[in-house]
């Protein structure tokens, strides 16, 4: 088994990076996925709380890396999913604790055992982003639709192309119908626009989330909330399965536009 | 496309978000900072009106983005002087 890297981040802090790693993590471990996923914000573990693992702990990601525990050690299986595990990021210590080369060297073990290794990135660009994106076999990049998340993410964008880890995916965050159609909140056609990345979901403004996270149970497994239903897409597109973007999510008349795009983009690479 | 309200002549604030958002993701890509592109426009008209005459007014210089990449967009109108017959 060689399973696929893929590290979530997003520049900007509290745009949803935790909640997106949770919640894809789960819908593709709901699908049957053989599913790690691993907190690489040292210092400002999170993780675990979005999950509702936070008493289980024993061991943390500095504990592998300075050899004091073997990482199958330091995996908690999730309650929920049998399939899905969490390593969960050393609470104590700073982003120094780990080095890029280590989060290589530990995910290439893990890809013996997994079918998915989830990293969830913290904000920013400094150590901690090069380590969570050193063993990345693809990245996902989390916005939000306003001006300095939207700043942020193509700053990572740039980042991520000039390591060789591009092109990234984008998921935007948090997109409001109502606002979007009133003209005062920027379409996810806008922000595809403006970053000219490929979207891999659309996520909507949804209070259930923080109901969710309250309880420590991931919305993607929740079967009849169209927020876990975005985030169940995105697990799917990640699989490589093509699932259309669906209309009267916020777009704006998104899907003309898109394809409007689309062709445009074709038109120049002829 | 314009949206409804761009063609009820209202300007929402998504519109200029984007608009804004364009500028600065541009000189973040050049890490060129604003204040340069005026520098950069007053050389450019000088070497090149060290050859012909330009029309210094009309001249427009920008930054345009086509994917992930940007391109500087030099518009330099030239004045039309007729070339005086010689008298020889």
């Amino acid at each position: 088994m060689t399973g696929r890297v893929i590290t979530i981040t997003s520049g900007k802090g509290g745009v949803g990076k935790t909640t997106a790693t949770a919640n894809i993590s789960a819908a593709l471990a709901a699908m049957g996925h053989k599913v790690v996923c691993m907190d690489a914000d040292i210092g400002l573990r999170n993780l675990d709380v979005v999950l509702g693992l936070e008493n289980r702990i024993v061991y943390d990601l500095v504990d592998v890396v300075e050899g004091r525990c073997k990482v199958r050690q330091a995996m908690i299986r999730d309650k929920r999913l049998e399939e899905l595990y969490l390593i969960p990021a050393a609470q104590t210590r700073d982003k120094n604790a780990v080095a890029p080369k280590d989060m290589v060297r530990i995910c290439d073990e893990l890809r013996q055992d997994f079918d998915y290794i989830v990293i969830d990135s913290p904000a920013g660009i400094e150590r901690g982003f090069k380590n969570a994106i050193a063993p990345a076999d693809e990245v996902v990049i989390v916005t939000n639709p306003e001006v300095s998340a939207v700043r942020d993410a193509d700053r990572i964008i740039g980042l991520v192309e000039a390591e060789q880890k591009g092109p990234a995916k984008l998921v935007v965050n948090r997109i409001n119908t109502e606002m979007v159609e009133r003209g005062d909140m920027l379409a996810v056609a806008d922000v595809l626009e403006l970053l000219a990345v490929e979207l891999i979901g659309i996520v909507p403004d949804d209070t259930a989330v923080l109901v969710s996270t309250n309880k420590g149970a991931p919305i993607a497994l929740e079967p009849k909330s169209k927020t876990g239903q975005a985030f169940r897409d995105i697990a799917r597109r990640l699989t490589g399965e093509d699932v259309p973007f669906s209309a009267g999510n916020g777009n704006n008349g998104f899907l003309g536009r898109l394809s409007k795009l689309m062709k445009s983009k074709e038109g120049r690479n002829a | 496309m314009p949206s409804l309200s761009e063609l009820l002549g209202r300007k929402r604030s998504a519109s200029t978000a984007k608009d804004r958002l364009r500028v600065v993701l541009i000189h973040d890509r050049s890490a060129l900072p604003p204040g340069v592109m005026d520098a950069l426009r007053q050389e450019l008209i000088e070497v090149v009106a060290r050859h012909i005459d330009v029309d210094r007014h009309a001249v427009r210089v920008e930054m345009v983005q086509e994917g992930r990449s940007a391109t500087l967009q030099a518009e330099i109108p030239i004045k039309a002087t007729p070339k005086q017959p010689s008298s020889e």
